[in-house]
């Protein structure tokens, strides 16, 4: 089966973001991007599941800046066969990304679309649920494993009381959990190999989707401040503390 | 003007956060009501009408809602959403795993996450694994929220709400239970625990947290949490993990063993009350947001915390 994998370039997750001083946003000027962490989960599955004999083809796509095709050569070069870019230089929000994913589906067609659960800039989790409503197909949200069962995809998920496993019919969105796999780093030959594979670069316009925000950003702010406490020399002086100063003991 | 709370509901009993996403409903203005969606249920329906300030409580009792699946949950929500300004659930795993599809069958934006009420249609959500938070104006008709339970009070008790049946939407069938392998614990819930204590990578196995963790917060009636380094080992299971991506906590005191304070770690805990960290190394940055830092090396502070308690 043919395999989807949207990536999204985002801040780095070690890079500590700073706000703007005027509260129009984060500071993104010279701070390092790389590919949403879980979106690296997404692509190491599906690498896994072509090594398996299940999927056939992978195609990586984002949505983002030309800077963007820097994420998808990365799938790529960890195994990916072809990368789609839809070139862009505005924030799409989850539901604009779902119906331009939509309409590449409706195109390419694969049986299996796997996303990241969560993008770590705007930590909003939705992308890969709205894409399973447009399309009317089932989801394996949170996903820790995924396993081929004839004309199913077993997804056990990760949830608040533990695990929990469901059977999907194909197609199918799955969203990847931290730990399904330890994604691979790509090797030298396959960096060089990569920049031969193809990348279709397209623009929004050419898929005729609404993708107008409907959230307004009215302002950006810092978080409260927390201010580092005292150090104690003992755990006698913890306990006294934490009993009579702080009164939560 | 009128909204929709859909209860996390587990077997016949509602999770403790439906209150606090009440609470967060209330601020929204408007009548509220709660849709309880359950397998037998009865129970689950009644708590939720004595929640104080509720109007009634929508009761849809079927099979297909056993198990909290999202796409026969996702059509139910759709089949009554005409009614409601807006439709809240806790952003927890059934909510965040159910509400996206809920918005994007109406063609509405999420509001993901929301930890304070500004206007009825401007909220505060955290981004960048809450290193900034944004104020956002939702320009659709119906906004359909996730909600941080922590960041809300409870709504008391003491409501008699009407219950009235809904009947159930058909099951489009796309996906089906096999089975769930769920954490046992006498401990306190996670999330709504008023004492958390935390081990990290340095616990280095089950039996350390069994041995060095487990009494401390049996003492203390605490529950117990972990960093994702401690659960990608196997120290302890998925569901302790603490963070960004994990459980957002925000108890009167949280007690974090051997755990560095990687942002991502911080984004779950960081609006407790009081924060303890106890760590070896000196400069770790847990201690930039402790209240009370501990430099020992946690094989001979625990011991003496067990002692002293
Ligand atoms: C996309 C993404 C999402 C993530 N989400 C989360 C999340 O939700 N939650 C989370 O926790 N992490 C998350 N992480 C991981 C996070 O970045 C850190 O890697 C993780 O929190 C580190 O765990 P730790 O502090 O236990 O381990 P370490 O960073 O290895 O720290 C161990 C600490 O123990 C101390 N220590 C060692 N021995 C002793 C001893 N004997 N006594 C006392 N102290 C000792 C050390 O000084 C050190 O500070 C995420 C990462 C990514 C990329
Ligand atoms: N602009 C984008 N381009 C490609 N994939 C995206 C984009 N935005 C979101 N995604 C996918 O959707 C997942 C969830 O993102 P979000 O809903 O924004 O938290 C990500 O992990 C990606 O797999």
């Amino acid at each position: 089966m043919k395999v989807l994998v949207p990536v999204k370039r985002v801040i780095d997750y070690n890079v500590k973001v700073r706000v703007k001083s005027d509260q129009s946003g984060v500071d993104l000027a010279n701070v390092k991007m790389s590919m949403n962490p879980f979106d690296e989960i997404a692509v190491e599955e599906a690498i896994r599941l072509k090594e398996g004999g299940t999927a056939t083809e992978i195609v990586a796509i984002s949505i983002g800046p030309e800077k963007a095709q820097d994420q998808i050569r990365q799938a790529l070069a960890m195994g990916a066969d072809r990368g789609i870019l839809i070139k862009t230089d505005d924030d799409i929000e989850p539901l604009g990304v779902a119906k331009l994913l939509k309409a590449v589906v409706e195109e390419e067609k694969p049986e299996l679309v796997i996303l990241g659960k969560q993008a770590i800039d705007d930590d909003s989790n939705q992308t890969g649920q709205m894409l399973a409503a447009l399309l009317g197909w089932s989801q394996g949200t949170f996903a820790s494993k995924v396993e081929k069962d004839g004309d199913k995809l077993n997804v056990t998920r990760e949830i608040d009381g533990g695990l929990q496993t469901i059977s999907l019919a194909l197609p199918a969105i799955v969203t990847t959990d931290l730990r399904l796999n330890e994604p691979r780093y790509a090797s030298l030959p396959n960096i060089m190999k990569a920049k031969k594979k193809p990348l279709d670069v397209k623009e929004i316009g050419d898929f005729g989707v609404d993708v107008a925000p409907r959230l307004e950003t009215i302002k950006v702010s810092e978080p409260p401040k927390r201010e580092a406490g005292v150090k104690v020399e003992t755990v006698a002086e913890l306990v006294d503390k934490l009993k009579n100063e702080a009164g939560v003991l | 003007m009128a909204n929709l709370v859909v209860a996390d509901v587990h077997g016949s009993s509602i999770d403790e956060s439906t209150h606090k996403t009440v609470t967060a409903a209330l601020a929204i203005g408007g009548d509220v009501d709660i849709l309880i969606a359950g397998s037998g249920a009865d129970d689950a329906a009644a708590a939720a009408a004595k929640i104080s300030g509720v109007r009634k409580v929508l009761h849809a009792d079927d099979p297909a809602y056993a198990h909290r699946l999202a796409e026969p949950l996702a059509d139910l929500i759709v089949s009554v959403a005409g009614d409601y300004d807006a439709i809240l659930k806790t952003a927890a795993t059934t909510g965040k795993n159910v509400m996206p599809r809920v918005a994007a069958l109406l063609d509405v934006m999420q509001i993901s996450e929301i930890v304070s009420v500004e206007a009825p249609d401007t909220f505060v959500r955290p981004i960048y694994a809450g290193n900034a938070m944004a104020t956002v104006k939702s320009n659709d008709a119906k906004k359909v929220i996730t909600v941080r339970a922590t960041s809300f009070k409870a709504a008391e008790e003491g409501g008699s709400a009407a219950v009235e049946k809904v009947s159930a939407a058909a099951d489009p069938g796309l996906s089906s239970f096999v089975g769930e392998e769920l954490t046992k614990s006498d401990r306190p819930e996670l999330t709504g625990a008023k004492i958390v204590i935390s081990g990290g990578r340095a616990l280095a196995s089950y039996e350390n947290f069994e041995k060095y963790i487990f009494p401390i917060a049996d003492k203390l009636g605490a529950a117990v949490g972990a960093s994702r380094a401690a659960v990608d080992a196997g120290y302890v299971p998925n569901d302790y993990q603490v963070g960004q991506t994990g459980k957002v906590v925000a108890p009167e005191l949280y007690i974090a063993v051997g755990i560095s304070g990687a942002i991502q770690h911080l984004a779950g805990m960081k609006d407790s009350k009081v924060i303890v960290a106890i760590n070896k190394d000196e400069d770790a940055p847990i201690f930039q947001v402790a209240d009370y830092g501990l430099v020992a090396d946690l094989f001979n502070a625990l011991p003496e915390l067990e002692q002293a308690l």
